[in-house]
């Protein structure tokens, strides 16, 4: 496969997740607005910017927010310019996408585009989650039944883990430092449930935990819980699979740095235990695995994308 | 004036008419198709247009228009009613073509090593050397077996008598052969009765007769080449086309980016490491292929290829410097190439052309510039052109400037009477000048499928059938 094609799909899989995880925190950030009192709403929405790296110019409004987040075309982070550049990489790919793959992602982009803020305003939910959630899930489900399952079918999902580990991890470690943390802080349950709906979680959790909401049990199961496709540990298994494929797929010894790269950090979620990182420091842990996940992608670039010429002669 | 139902408002012109030999009276191969066209509800046709509208829409069959930004995609205006040839016509166009193709590339090959047309004055040297497509840096270089043009598309317009006659030759980078495939596939799902009853020949072998093609290029040893098309990008106005190509033939399709020259060797660099590349079908233009060689802003091209093609280790189609065919002032003298080369006389005729920087002609261009169209000589798309008897007084005397400061970048043709065909405009049949433009290949062998795109100038009078000026296009349905 061509190194540019890698490239591309890489991205299609980030950008989509990066827009479905924008438009999920801004759902449930409007959502839980209604509960809460304005200074904690205030103090949610900060954060929310703290977990995007993304800063708003000017008076923090509400409605000024949301709309900086959702169509400002001159937003790199905003919805309109995720899902935009998704399809932007995707145009460029297009013989090698199923033709199927490709209508989906054009007919999201179309109703994104054609979606005024004053209609989204009216019923943010019925843009955030069944426009934009519900197309992107299925543009999913359509690349998991029509595009063979080989190496186009693994850059994107490479593309897309990678950025549910990190942004997870993000979310986790920004949280935790603002609320303190403390185990069995039941004081700001609203602001803790909202943290488990960012990640599509409350139901799973629920269905381990109970209803008995506890910060400790919550970064157990999105840091390691083995069979949630929100967890950390589940992306990063889906990351060292992912590279696994791409690596036999290209043969030679070129892949085995990164290939032990993912290795070391499935293993490092595989047998983390929560009562030892929490003891040793959430954040501190939090940091390695977004530094592993960051020389995973550099060594990624280097191995199968950007790699000198000279290296390459075969 | 053929005063049945889907006809009333059609007009019969002093140009030839493709579907009526007069008031009322088809031409014998047409009688199916105007019958059935009379039995069709009212609406019908209609119908079945929104029906083809929609299926190029959903599968993104479209085209990029220059100079707006976004939503800048369009649908290439399709025309419901095909364009019948007979066996005969196209026999006529098939060994017209091929021997124009033969003698093109006997041309080039000739005036990059031994120039004896240039020596024996029947072509001027000077107007060899000032085109602006001749390329010094072909001189000397020996092409794989000596094709030049592997893959041309001819312009062809039928005259008022009836006689098909060459308008352009586009020996660079022909572009709509897409269309003719898109165009054939909707037509069988819109006409699929019509289309059997008829026996039409088939044109699907396209995509498998260009890799055959491309094979053929294959530099010596490289028994199992790997091919690529080079395509500018996904800004180009013909991008999908480029992949739609790639697609049928089972090739990558590679931007400059991809590709790698190193020892003169051009690699593409893939996941699994460099591989070598052995043929080129390149969509990018000369000037913009190869920064080291040529225009050093290009980003599109590759560094060093021009290198590795000189030195044989990979094959381009087209070759480089191949625009100084296509001149249109070197076209004049094609039928003087065919009877030098071949000594044949031409099948297909050319159109009248005047030079202009032959003083004589130009004297007669300036004093009639309302009833002549002047067009210049390196250009394509129908962009700096003037058609006389449509034009006004401020851009006739615009260019009677431009002609007098620069004779050579411009000839003159009469206006022609192209054919016209009819159309389905508004609700109503209408007729419409058409052209043609049947694809040819030449690699072992020369191979044309038995079809091509059939241009339409959509606006009522109009003579311009270029689809960046409003043209739309037909199937053509050749004949058994």
């Amino acid at each position: 496969m061509l190194s540019r094609v890698a490239d591309s799909l890489y991205w299609i899989g980030r950008y989509l997740e990066r827009t479905e995880h924008t438009a999920r925190l801004l759902d449930v950030n409007l959502s839980l607005m209604l509960d809460q009192t304005p200074a904690a709403a205030e103090r949610r929405w900060e954060r929310m910017q703290t977990y995007l790296a993304w800063n708003y110019e000017g008076i923090p409004q509400t409605y000024a927010l949301v709309q900086a987040l959702t169509f400002d075309v001159s937003n790199a982070s905003s919805l309109v310019s995720g899902i935009g550049a998704a399809r932007e990489n995707a145009r460029q790919v297009r013989e090698q996408i199923s033709s199927e793959m490709w209508e989906q992602l054009n007919r999201v982009y179309l109703q994104v585009k054609r979606t005024t803020m004053d209609q989204m305003w009216q019923e943010p939910h019925e843009f955030l989650h069944n426009v934009l959630k519900e197309g992107i899930h299925l543009f999913q489900g359509i690349t998991t039944a029509t595009l063979s399952h080989g190496e186009c079918w693994h850059w994107l999902r490479l593309g897309q883990f990678m950025e549910r580990a990190m942004a997870t991890a993000i979310l986790l470690d920004v949280h935790f430092a603002e609320t303190g943390g403390t185990p069995d802080d039941q004081t700001n349950y609203l602001d803790w449930v909202g943290l488990l709906k960012s990640c599509t979680s409350f139901e799973a959790y629920c269905n381990v935990y109970t209803a008995d909401i506890r910060p400790e049990r919550i970064a157990e199961f999105l840091l390691l819980n083995a069979e949630s496709p929100r967890s950390v540990r589940f992306a990063a298994d889906q990351v060292a699979a992912s590279i696994q494929a791409i690596a036999s797929n290209t043969l030679g010894r070129r892949g085995d740095r990164v290939k032990r790269l993912a290795g070391r950090l499935q293993a490092s979620l595989d047998y983390g235990q929560v009562d030892e990182i929490m003891a040793d420091g959430l954040s501190g842990y939090l940091a390695t695995i977004q530094q592993q996940c960051q020389q995973i992608h550099t060594n990624v670039y280097q191995t199968f994308i950007s790699y000198p010429v000279e290296t390459a002669l075969v | 004036m053929p005063d049945v139902a889907p006809f009333r408002q059609y007009q019969l012109e002093t140009a030839y008419d493709e579907l009526f030999l007069g008031p009322n009276t088809p031409r014998p191969h047409y009688r199916l198709l105007s019958e059935r066209l009379r039995e069709l509800p009212p609406d019908e046709l209609a119908r079945r247009q929104q029906a083809a509208d929609l299926a190029f829409l959903n599968q993104g069959i479209t085209f990029t228009v220059y100079g707006r930004d976004e939503g800048t995609e369009r649908i290439f205006p399709y025309d419901l009613l095909p364009r019948l040839l007979t066996a005969k016509e196209w026999d006529t166009i098939e060994r017209g073509l091929a021997q124009r193709v033969t003698a093109l590339n006997l041309f080039l090959r000739d005036i990059y090593h031994e120039e004896t047309i240039l020596k024996a004055g029947v072509v001027p040297r000077e107007l060899v050397y000032s085109c602006r497509h001749f390329s010094r840096q072909m001189r000397g270089v020996s092409v794989p077996r000596d094709r030049y043009v592997s893959i041309v598309g001819t312009d062809l317009i039928r005259l008022p008598s009836g006689q098909f006659a060459v308008l352009e030759d586009n020996l660079r980078v022909p572009s709509g052969v897409s269309y003719m495939l898109a165009n054939r596939l909707v037509m069988k799902r819109v006409f699929p009765q019509l289309f059997s009853s008829y026996g039409v020949r088939s044109i699907d072998h396209y995509g498998q007769a260009l890799l055959a093609t491309l094979r053929s290029l294959a530099p010596q040893g490289r028994s199992d080449p790997t091919i690529v098309l080079l395509t500018p990008g996904v800004f180009n106005s013909a991008y999908y086309e480029h992949t739609f190509l790639a697609r049928q033939m089972g090739v990558e399709l590679v931007e400059g980016r991809d590709l790698i020259v190193h020892d003169n060797v051009v690699y593409m660099r893939t996941t699994a490491g460099l591989r070598r590349v052995d043929v080129i079908y390149r969509r990018v233009d000369d000037e913009f292929i190869d920064p080291l060689a040529f225009r050093p802003d290009s980003v599109l091209g590759v560094a060093g290829l021009l290198n590795a093609y000189r030195a044989g280790n990979v094959a381009l189609a087209n070759a480089l410097g191949t625009g100084v065919a296509d001149d249109k002032a070197i076209y004049a003298y094609v039928p003087a190439m065919i009877k030098f080369y071949l000594d044949e006389d031409p099948i297909l005729p050319n159109v009248e052309t005047f030079l202009l920087s032959d003083d004589r002609q130009r004297q007669h261009v300036l004093n009639n510039l309302d009833s002549l169209v002047v067009k210049a000589v390196g250009e394509s798309g129908g962009y700096d052109m003037l058609i006389g008897p449509h034009s006004t007084i401020e851009q006739r005397s615009q260019f009677r400037d431009r002609i007098i400061a620069n004779p050579r970048n411009y000839i003159a043709q009469p206006t022609l009477a192209l054919s016209k065909a009819p159309c389905f405009i508004d609700g109503k049949l209408e007729s419409r000048h058409v052209d043609l433009r049947p694809y040819i290949l030449f690699g072992d062998q020369i191979s044309i499928v038995p079809g091509g795109l059939t241009r339409v100038a959509l606006r009522r009078g109009s003579l311009v059938v270029n689809s960046s000026q409003g043209g739309g296009s037909k199937d053509t349905w050749v004949l058994y």
